[in-house]
Protein backbone atom coordinates (compact mmCIF):
# COMPACT_ATOMS: atom_id res chain seq x y z
CA UNK A 1 0.00 0.00 0.00
CA UNK A 2 1.13 3.72 -0.62
CA UNK A 3 0.53 6.77 1.19
CA UNK A 4 0.46 9.61 -0.20
CA UNK A 5 0.55 13.27 1.00
CA UNK A 6 0.17 16.35 -1.56
CA UNK A 7 0.29 19.85 -1.12
CA UNK A 8 -0.94 19.86 2.30
CA UNK A 9 -2.01 23.46 4.04
CA UNK A 10 -3.59 23.94 7.55
CA UNK A 11 -4.61 26.06 10.16
CA UNK A 12 -6.24 26.39 12.90
CA UNK A 13 -7.89 29.94 12.87
CA UNK A 14 -8.88 31.34 9.43
CA UNK A 15 -6.33 34.39 10.52
CA UNK A 16 -3.41 32.34 11.63
CA UNK A 17 -0.51 31.38 10.10
CA UNK A 18 -1.04 28.10 8.35
CA UNK A 19 0.83 25.39 10.90
CA UNK A 20 1.29 23.22 7.48
CA UNK A 21 2.20 24.79 4.24
CA UNK A 22 2.71 22.96 1.26
CA UNK A 23 3.77 19.35 2.61
CA UNK A 24 4.16 16.48 0.39
CA UNK A 25 5.31 13.11 0.73
CA UNK A 26 4.98 9.53 0.32
CA UNK A 27 5.84 6.33 1.86
CA UNK A 28 5.01 2.41 1.68
CA UNK A 29 3.85 0.21 4.29
CA UNK A 30 7.34 -0.90 4.07
CA UNK A 31 9.04 2.04 5.44
CA UNK A 32 9.73 2.97 8.84
CA UNK A 33 9.47 7.49 8.11
CA UNK A 34 11.21 9.52 11.25
CA UNK A 35 10.11 13.03 11.73
CA UNK A 36 12.19 15.45 13.66
CA UNK A 37 10.99 18.95 14.48
CA UNK A 38 11.17 21.46 16.96
CA UNK A 39 8.29 22.03 19.08
CA UNK A 40 5.40 23.77 17.49
CA UNK A 41 6.08 23.06 14.23
CA UNK A 42 2.98 20.95 13.32
CA UNK A 43 4.11 17.28 13.84
CA UNK A 44 1.26 16.49 16.01
CA UNK A 45 -0.79 18.46 13.55
CA UNK A 46 0.52 15.87 10.67
CA UNK A 47 -0.41 12.92 12.43
CA UNK A 48 -3.78 13.98 12.71
CA UNK A 49 -4.25 15.06 9.19
CA UNK A 50 -3.00 11.86 8.16
CA UNK A 51 -4.69 9.78 10.85
CA UNK A 52 -8.29 11.92 9.56
CA UNK A 53 -9.05 13.14 13.06
CA UNK A 54 -8.49 16.97 11.04
CA UNK A 55 -9.41 17.87 7.30
CA UNK A 56 -6.76 19.68 5.54
CA UNK A 57 -7.36 23.15 4.40
CA UNK A 58 -5.89 22.22 1.02
CA UNK A 59 -4.39 19.33 -0.38
CA UNK A 60 -5.50 15.85 0.08
CA UNK A 61 -3.93 12.59 1.49
CA UNK A 62 -4.41 9.17 -0.80
CA UNK A 63 -4.01 5.49 0.69
CA UNK A 64 -3.42 4.09 -2.66
CA UNK A 65 -5.14 6.89 -4.75
CA UNK A 66 -8.21 6.41 -2.39
CA UNK A 67 -8.86 9.97 -0.08
CA UNK A 68 -8.56 8.44 3.48
CA UNK A 69 -11.76 10.59 4.75
CA UNK A 70 -13.71 8.17 2.64
CA UNK A 71 -12.87 5.36 4.47
CA UNK A 72 -15.50 3.98 6.46
CA UNK A 73 -15.46 1.40 9.41
CA UNK A 74 -12.00 0.65 10.82
CA UNK A 75 -9.25 2.99 9.10
CA UNK A 76 -5.69 0.97 8.14
CA UNK A 77 -4.07 4.26 9.29
CA UNK A 78 -4.03 3.95 12.56
CA UNK A 79 -2.72 6.82 15.32
CA UNK A 80 -0.94 6.37 18.59
CA UNK A 81 -1.59 9.47 20.54
CA UNK A 82 0.74 11.38 22.57
CA UNK A 83 -1.17 11.54 25.78
CA UNK A 84 -2.39 8.30 26.33
CA UNK A 85 -4.86 9.48 29.35
CA UNK A 86 -6.70 10.91 26.51
CA UNK A 87 -6.87 8.46 24.41
CA UNK A 88 -9.15 6.09 26.67
CA UNK A 89 -12.69 6.27 27.69
CA UNK A 90 -11.73 5.89 31.99
CA UNK A 91 -15.32 4.42 32.43
CA UNK A 92 -14.01 1.26 30.84
CA UNK A 93 -11.73 -1.70 32.21
CA UNK A 94 -9.04 -2.24 29.95
CA UNK A 95 -10.21 -5.48 28.14
CA UNK A 96 -13.03 -3.54 27.15
CA UNK A 97 -10.49 -0.95 25.80
CA UNK A 98 -8.38 -3.67 24.02
CA UNK A 99 -11.81 -5.12 22.82
CA UNK A 100 -12.19 -1.68 20.71
CA UNK A 101 -9.24 -2.83 18.66
CA UNK A 102 -9.81 -5.29 15.46
CA UNK A 103 -8.99 -8.65 16.34
CA UNK A 104 -5.66 -7.92 18.87
CA UNK A 105 -3.57 -10.90 18.56
CA UNK A 106 -2.47 -12.85 21.72
CA UNK A 107 1.15 -12.33 20.80
CA UNK A 108 0.50 -8.51 20.44
CA UNK A 109 -0.53 -8.51 24.54
CA UNK A 110 2.29 -10.55 25.51
CA UNK A 111 4.96 -8.36 23.73
CA UNK A 112 3.68 -5.53 24.53
CA UNK A 113 4.48 -6.78 28.06
CA UNK A 114 0.50 -6.49 29.41
CA UNK A 115 -0.17 -8.16 32.27
CA UNK A 116 -2.90 -10.66 32.95
CA UNK A 117 -4.52 -8.71 36.09
CA UNK A 118 -4.02 -5.08 33.96
CA UNK A 119 -7.03 -6.46 31.91
CA UNK A 120 -9.09 -5.60 34.90
CA UNK A 121 -8.15 -2.39 35.97
CA UNK A 122 -9.69 0.68 34.64
CA UNK A 123 -7.84 3.55 33.13
CA UNK A 124 -6.94 6.11 36.31
CA UNK A 125 -5.31 2.46 37.86
CA UNK A 126 -2.32 2.01 34.98
CA UNK A 127 0.51 4.35 34.70
CA UNK A 128 1.34 6.71 31.84
CA UNK A 129 3.63 3.89 30.25
CA UNK A 130 1.36 0.54 31.20
CA UNK A 131 -1.82 2.76 29.41
CA UNK A 132 0.51 3.79 26.73
CA UNK A 133 1.29 -0.41 26.17
CA UNK A 134 -2.32 -0.84 25.69
CA UNK A 135 -3.01 1.62 23.06
CA UNK A 136 -0.11 0.70 20.90
CA UNK A 137 -1.48 -3.10 21.21
CA UNK A 138 -5.08 -1.79 20.53
CA UNK A 139 -3.78 -0.03 17.09
CA UNK A 140 -1.84 -2.94 15.89
CA UNK A 141 -5.14 -4.34 14.74
CA UNK A 142 -5.22 -7.17 11.84
CA UNK A 143 -6.24 -4.39 9.59
CA UNK A 144 -4.12 -1.75 9.99
CA UNK A 145 -1.53 -0.98 7.23
CA UNK A 146 0.40 2.13 8.27
CA UNK A 147 0.74 3.47 12.12
CA UNK A 148 1.39 6.91 13.52
CA UNK A 149 3.02 7.57 16.24
CA UNK A 150 3.41 10.66 18.06
CA UNK A 151 5.99 10.61 20.95
CA UNK A 152 4.66 7.25 21.80
CA UNK A 153 7.58 6.42 24.15
CA UNK A 154 8.44 9.91 25.42
CA UNK A 155 7.16 8.98 28.96
CA UNK A 156 8.79 5.77 29.34
CA UNK A 157 12.06 4.85 30.85
CA UNK A 158 15.02 3.70 28.99
CA UNK A 159 14.47 -0.20 29.31
CA UNK A 160 10.74 -0.06 28.56
CA UNK A 161 11.58 1.86 25.52
CA UNK A 162 13.90 -0.51 24.00
CA UNK A 163 11.23 -3.43 24.93
CA UNK A 164 8.07 -1.90 23.22
CA UNK A 165 10.51 -0.81 20.31
CA UNK A 166 11.97 -4.45 20.07
CA UNK A 167 8.75 -5.82 19.55
CA UNK A 168 7.24 -3.41 17.64
CA UNK A 169 10.17 -3.24 14.58
CA UNK A 170 9.84 -7.15 14.57
CA UNK A 171 5.44 -6.91 14.33
CA UNK A 172 5.57 -4.38 11.88
CA UNK A 173 8.36 -6.05 9.50
CA UNK A 174 6.93 -9.39 9.42
CA UNK A 175 3.45 -7.82 8.73
CA UNK A 176 4.66 -5.31 6.96
CA UNK A 177 2.97 -2.10 8.50
CA UNK A 178 4.54 1.44 7.54
CA UNK A 179 5.13 3.73 10.34
CA UNK A 180 5.69 7.39 10.83
CA UNK A 181 7.37 8.04 13.96
CA UNK A 182 7.76 11.33 15.23
CA UNK A 183 10.15 12.42 18.35
CA UNK A 184 12.45 14.96 19.60
CA UNK A 185 15.40 11.84 20.08
CA UNK A 186 17.47 11.51 17.04
CA UNK A 187 19.15 8.97 18.31
CA UNK A 188 16.03 6.67 18.61
CA UNK A 189 14.67 8.12 14.79
CA UNK A 190 18.17 6.79 13.32
CA UNK A 191 18.02 3.64 14.93
CA UNK A 192 14.47 2.94 14.43
CA UNK A 193 14.11 4.42 10.93
CA UNK A 194 14.58 3.41 7.42
CA UNK A 195 14.72 7.49 6.11
CA UNK A 196 14.10 10.09 7.62
CA UNK A 197 11.60 12.71 6.44
CA UNK A 198 12.45 16.35 5.59
CA UNK A 199 9.90 18.60 5.32
CA UNK A 200 9.75 21.16 8.15
CA UNK B 1 -8.38 -1.00 54.67
CA UNK B 2 -11.25 -2.03 56.57
CA UNK B 3 -13.52 -4.47 55.56
CA UNK B 4 -16.87 -4.78 57.53
CA UNK B 5 -20.06 -3.78 56.16
CA UNK B 6 -20.17 -0.41 56.99
CA UNK B 7 -16.47 -0.04 56.26
CA UNK B 8 -16.00 1.59 53.71
CA UNK B 9 -17.67 4.73 52.80
CA UNK B 10 -18.93 3.50 49.42
CA UNK B 11 -21.34 0.93 51.75
CA UNK B 12 -22.23 3.43 54.24
CA UNK B 13 -23.77 5.62 51.68
CA UNK B 14 -25.43 3.31 49.36
CA UNK B 15 -26.74 2.25 52.93
CA UNK B 16 -28.04 6.00 54.00
CA UNK B 17 -29.41 6.14 50.49
CA UNK B 18 -31.82 3.30 50.33
CA UNK B 19 -32.80 4.88 54.02
CA UNK B 20 -33.45 7.84 52.43
CA UNK B 21 -35.17 6.21 49.36
CA UNK B 22 -37.57 4.03 51.70
CA UNK B 23 -38.62 6.88 54.07
CA UNK B 24 -39.40 8.77 51.17
CA UNK B 25 -41.56 6.02 49.65
CA UNK B 26 -42.87 5.38 52.71
CA UNK B 27 -44.33 8.60 52.97
CA UNK B 28 -45.48 8.80 49.42
CA UNK B 29 -47.67 5.02 49.87
CA UNK B 30 -48.91 6.28 53.33
CA UNK B 31 -50.09 9.50 51.85
CA UNK B 32 -51.80 7.68 48.80
CA UNK B 33 -53.50 5.09 51.70
CA UNK B 34 -54.64 8.45 53.61
CA UNK B 35 -56.71 10.03 50.70
CA UNK B 36 -60.03 9.92 52.75
CA UNK B 37 -58.52 10.19 56.36
CA UNK B 38 -56.66 13.18 55.79
CA UNK B 39 -60.56 14.98 54.72
CA UNK B 40 -62.10 13.80 57.98
CA UNK B 41 -63.95 16.33 60.08
CA UNK B 42 -64.40 15.59 63.94
CA UNK B 43 -65.16 18.75 65.85
CA UNK B 44 -65.48 16.90 68.91
CA UNK B 45 -61.46 17.00 68.59
CA UNK B 46 -60.50 20.08 67.31
CA UNK B 47 -57.47 22.31 68.50
CA UNK B 48 -56.01 19.99 70.15
CA UNK B 49 -52.41 20.19 70.89
CA UNK B 50 -49.69 17.62 69.79
CA UNK B 51 -50.62 14.59 72.12
CA UNK B 52 -50.28 10.51 72.04
CA UNK B 53 -53.48 10.10 70.24
CA UNK B 54 -53.03 12.65 67.67
CA UNK B 55 -48.73 13.09 67.29
CA UNK B 56 -49.18 16.38 65.51
CA UNK B 57 -52.14 17.53 67.23
CA UNK B 58 -55.47 18.99 65.09
CA UNK B 59 -56.33 21.79 63.49
CA UNK B 60 -60.00 24.05 63.70
CA UNK B 61 -62.32 21.50 62.20
CA UNK B 62 -60.63 18.68 64.12
CA UNK B 63 -58.42 16.98 61.12
CA UNK B 64 -55.67 14.93 62.48
CA UNK B 65 -52.40 16.88 61.20
CA UNK B 66 -50.19 14.06 61.38
CA UNK B 67 -52.59 12.66 58.68
CA UNK B 68 -52.97 15.77 56.71
CA UNK B 69 -48.89 16.35 56.63
CA UNK B 70 -48.29 13.03 55.63
CA UNK B 71 -50.96 13.33 52.45
CA UNK B 72 -49.82 16.54 51.89
CA UNK B 73 -46.33 15.68 51.58
CA UNK B 74 -47.15 12.77 49.40
CA UNK B 75 -49.02 15.05 47.62
CA UNK B 76 -45.86 17.13 47.16
CA UNK B 77 -43.18 14.62 46.77
CA UNK B 78 -45.73 13.30 43.54
CA UNK B 79 -45.48 16.78 42.11
CA UNK B 80 -42.04 17.27 42.66
CA UNK B 81 -41.17 13.26 40.84
CA UNK B 82 -43.98 13.97 38.08
CA UNK B 83 -42.17 17.88 36.91
CA UNK B 84 -38.42 16.90 38.09
CA UNK B 85 -38.96 13.81 35.44
CA UNK B 86 -40.72 16.08 32.40
CA UNK B 87 -37.88 18.90 32.91
CA UNK B 88 -34.94 16.62 32.98
CA UNK B 89 -36.61 15.38 29.96
CA UNK B 90 -36.56 18.58 28.59
CA UNK B 91 -33.03 19.17 29.48
CA UNK B 92 -32.31 16.16 27.97
CA UNK B 93 -33.87 17.32 24.63
CA UNK B 94 -32.83 20.57 24.09
CA UNK B 95 -29.05 20.32 25.62
CA UNK B 96 -28.03 17.40 23.38
CA UNK B 97 -29.81 18.64 19.93
CA UNK B 98 -28.22 21.81 20.52
CA UNK B 99 -25.01 20.18 21.20
CA UNK B 100 -24.93 17.54 18.07
CA UNK B 101 -27.20 20.04 15.85
CA UNK B 102 -24.81 23.24 16.49
CA UNK B 103 -24.81 26.66 14.32
CA UNK B 104 -28.10 28.48 14.58
CA UNK B 105 -30.13 25.85 16.79
CA UNK B 106 -27.43 26.28 19.26
CA UNK B 107 -27.74 30.18 18.94
CA UNK B 108 -31.41 29.48 19.47
CA UNK B 109 -31.58 26.72 22.46
CA UNK B 110 -29.16 29.12 24.13
CA UNK B 111 -31.15 31.75 23.56
CA UNK B 112 -34.47 30.08 25.30
CA UNK B 113 -32.20 29.16 28.44
CA UNK B 114 -31.09 32.71 29.21
CA UNK B 115 -34.66 33.96 28.57
CA UNK B 116 -36.12 32.01 30.94
CA UNK B 117 -32.39 31.85 33.40
CA UNK B 118 -33.44 35.89 33.18
CA UNK B 119 -36.73 35.56 34.76
CA UNK B 120 -37.00 34.79 38.56
CA UNK B 121 -38.36 31.30 38.66
CA UNK B 122 -40.84 31.85 41.09
CA UNK B 123 -42.94 34.57 38.81
CA UNK B 124 -42.35 32.98 35.65
CA UNK B 125 -43.95 29.74 37.53
CA UNK B 126 -46.67 31.68 39.04
CA UNK B 127 -47.55 33.22 35.29
CA UNK B 128 -47.70 29.61 33.51
CA UNK B 129 -49.61 28.39 36.55
CA UNK B 130 -51.89 30.92 36.48
CA UNK B 131 -52.06 31.19 32.34
CA UNK B 132 -53.22 26.86 32.90
CA UNK B 133 -55.57 27.60 35.56
CA UNK B 134 -53.65 26.68 38.72
CA UNK B 135 -54.48 22.97 39.86
CA UNK B 136 -51.80 20.02 39.51
CA UNK B 137 -51.50 20.74 35.80
CA UNK B 138 -50.75 24.32 36.12
CA UNK B 139 -47.97 23.94 39.04
CA UNK B 140 -46.28 20.46 36.97
CA UNK B 141 -46.51 22.50 33.85
CA UNK B 142 -45.30 25.92 35.78
CA UNK B 143 -42.39 23.95 37.51
CA UNK B 144 -41.18 21.48 34.38
CA UNK B 145 -40.97 24.35 32.42
CA UNK B 146 -38.88 26.56 34.58
CA UNK B 147 -36.22 24.11 35.86
CA UNK B 148 -34.93 22.88 32.84
CA UNK B 149 -32.29 25.32 31.88
CA UNK B 150 -29.12 25.04 33.97
CA UNK B 151 -29.30 20.98 33.68
CA UNK B 152 -29.56 21.78 29.69
CA UNK B 153 -26.67 24.04 29.77
CA UNK B 154 -24.75 21.29 31.52
CA UNK B 155 -25.82 18.33 29.46
CA UNK B 156 -24.75 20.37 26.07
CA UNK B 157 -21.50 21.25 27.64
CA UNK B 158 -20.50 17.90 28.54
CA UNK B 159 -22.25 16.48 25.56
CA UNK B 160 -19.82 18.90 23.03
CA UNK B 161 -16.84 18.10 25.58
CA UNK B 162 -17.66 14.68 24.55
CA UNK B 163 -17.99 14.89 20.89
CA UNK B 164 -14.29 16.17 20.78
CA UNK B 165 -12.64 13.56 23.08
CA UNK B 166 -9.73 11.68 21.46
CA UNK B 167 -11.13 8.19 22.93
CA UNK B 168 -14.77 9.03 20.93
CA UNK B 169 -12.68 10.07 17.67
CA UNK B 170 -10.70 6.97 17.68
CA UNK B 171 -13.50 4.54 18.62
CA UNK B 172 -14.88 6.28 15.30
CA UNK B 173 -11.59 5.18 13.34
CA UNK B 174 -11.51 1.92 15.05
CA UNK B 175 -14.58 1.34 13.16
CA UNK B 176 -17.15 1.70 15.60
CA UNK B 177 -20.33 2.93 14.48
CA UNK B 178 -22.89 5.39 16.28
CA UNK B 179 -24.55 3.15 18.12
CA UNK B 180 -21.49 2.10 19.88
CA UNK B 181 -20.19 5.25 20.63
CA UNK B 182 -23.33 6.42 21.97
CA UNK B 183 -24.35 3.11 24.00
CA UNK B 184 -20.81 2.85 25.34
CA UNK B 185 -19.16 6.10 25.40
CA UNK B 186 -22.29 8.78 25.27
CA UNK B 187 -24.55 7.08 28.00
CA UNK B 188 -22.26 5.90 30.66
CA UNK B 189 -20.53 9.02 31.12
CA UNK B 190 -24.14 11.47 30.50
CA UNK B 191 -26.09 9.46 32.86
CA UNK B 192 -24.98 9.77 35.73
CA UNK B 193 -24.97 13.53 35.44
CA UNK B 194 -28.50 13.31 33.75
CA UNK B 195 -29.58 11.14 36.89
CA UNK B 196 -27.82 13.63 39.96
CA UNK B 197 -29.38 16.41 38.05
CA UNK B 198 -32.83 15.18 37.87
CA UNK B 199 -32.60 13.78 41.53
CA UNK B 200 -31.25 17.46 42.39
CA UNK B 201 -34.73 19.33 40.76
CA UNK B 202 -37.09 17.67 43.04
CA UNK B 203 -35.96 19.82 46.23
CA UNK B 204 -36.72 23.15 43.81
CA UNK B 205 -40.08 21.51 42.70
CA UNK B 206 -41.71 20.27 45.97
CA UNK B 207 -40.00 24.05 47.52
CA UNK B 208 -41.73 26.08 44.42
CA UNK B 209 -44.59 23.70 44.50
CA UNK B 210 -45.32 24.69 48.40
CA UNK B 211 -44.37 28.15 47.53
CA UNK B 212 -46.97 29.23 44.84
CA UNK B 213 -49.76 26.69 46.51
CA UNK B 214 -49.16 28.96 49.97
CA UNK B 215 -49.06 32.07 47.90
CA UNK B 216 -52.73 31.14 46.51
CA UNK B 217 -51.90 30.18 42.96
CA UNK B 218 -50.83 26.61 42.96
CA UNK B 219 -53.03 23.59 44.39
CA UNK B 220 -56.60 24.39 44.83
CA UNK B 221 -57.48 24.60 48.53
CA UNK B 222 -59.68 21.28 49.30
CA UNK B 223 -56.33 19.47 48.61
CA UNK B 224 -54.31 18.71 51.85
CA UNK B 225 -51.35 20.05 50.16
CA UNK B 226 -48.16 21.58 52.43
CA UNK B 227 -48.88 24.76 50.77
CA UNK B 228 -52.34 24.91 51.84
CA UNK B 229 -51.83 23.53 55.01
CA UNK B 230 -49.08 26.27 56.11
CA UNK B 231 -51.00 29.30 54.74
CA UNK B 232 -54.47 27.91 56.53
CA UNK B 233 -52.70 27.74 59.34
CA UNK B 234 -51.60 32.01 58.95
CA UNK B 235 -54.52 32.38 60.54
CA UNK B 236 -54.09 30.66 63.91
CA UNK B 237 -50.80 30.96 64.69
CA UNK B 238 -51.82 34.32 66.72
CA UNK B 239 -54.35 32.32 68.48
CA UNK B 240 -51.26 30.26 69.56
CA UNK B 241 -52.18 27.09 67.43
CA UNK B 242 -48.36 26.73 66.66
CA UNK B 243 -48.41 22.85 66.05
CA UNK B 244 -50.30 23.49 62.92
CA UNK B 245 -47.64 25.27 61.32
CA UNK B 246 -44.31 23.98 62.77
CA UNK B 247 -44.59 19.73 62.16
CA UNK B 248 -46.02 20.56 58.33
CA UNK B 249 -43.11 22.80 57.72
CA UNK B 250 -40.56 20.94 59.44
CA UNK B 251 -41.58 17.49 57.22
CA UNK B 252 -41.34 19.93 53.84
CA UNK B 253 -37.97 21.00 54.96
CA UNK B 254 -37.00 17.39 56.17
CA UNK B 255 -38.22 15.61 52.99
CA UNK B 256 -36.00 18.95 50.78
CA UNK B 257 -33.05 18.40 52.54
CA UNK B 258 -33.46 14.37 52.03
CA UNK B 259 -33.66 14.84 48.34
CA UNK B 260 -30.77 17.10 48.30
CA UNK B 261 -28.67 14.92 50.35
CA UNK B 262 -29.43 11.35 48.44
CA UNK B 263 -28.79 13.82 45.21
CA UNK B 264 -25.11 14.63 46.62
CA UNK B 265 -24.48 11.34 47.28
CA UNK B 266 -25.25 9.76 44.11
CA UNK B 267 -23.38 12.38 42.68
CA UNK B 268 -20.05 10.57 44.49
CA UNK B 269 -21.13 7.63 44.02
CA UNK B 270 -21.25 7.63 40.42
CA UNK B 271 -18.36 10.06 39.79
CA UNK B 272 -15.53 8.47 38.84
CA UNK B 273 -13.03 10.49 41.09
CA UNK B 274 -14.48 9.40 44.38
CA UNK B 275 -15.90 6.31 42.97
CA UNK B 276 -13.28 4.35 44.82
CA UNK B 277 -13.86 5.84 48.04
Amino acid sequence: MRLEVNNLIYRYHKKALPVLEEISFSMTNEERVGVAAPSGRGKTTLCKLIGGYLVPEQGEILLDGKSVMEYRGYCPIQMIWQQPELAVNPRLRMKEVLAEGDQIAERVIHGMGIEEDWLERFPTELSGGELQRFLIARALGQRTRFLLMDEITAMLDLITQSQIWNFLLQEVQERKIGLLVVSHSRPLLNQVCTRMLSVF
Amino acid sequence: MRTGFFGNRRRRMIFCLCIMILFLLGICVWGLCLEEAAKVTDFSRKNLSPCPAYLFGTDWMGRDMLVRTVRGLSLSIFIGILSAVISAGIALFFGTISAVMGHWVDGLVNGIIDLVMGIPHILLLLLISVALGKGVFGVVTGVALTHWPSLARLIRAEVIQLKESPYIQIAGKLGKGKGYVIRKHMIPHLLPQFIVGLVLIFPHAILHEASITFLGFGLSSEQPAVGIILSESMRYLVTGEWWLAVFPGLFLVLVVVLFYVSGENLRRLLSPGTVHE
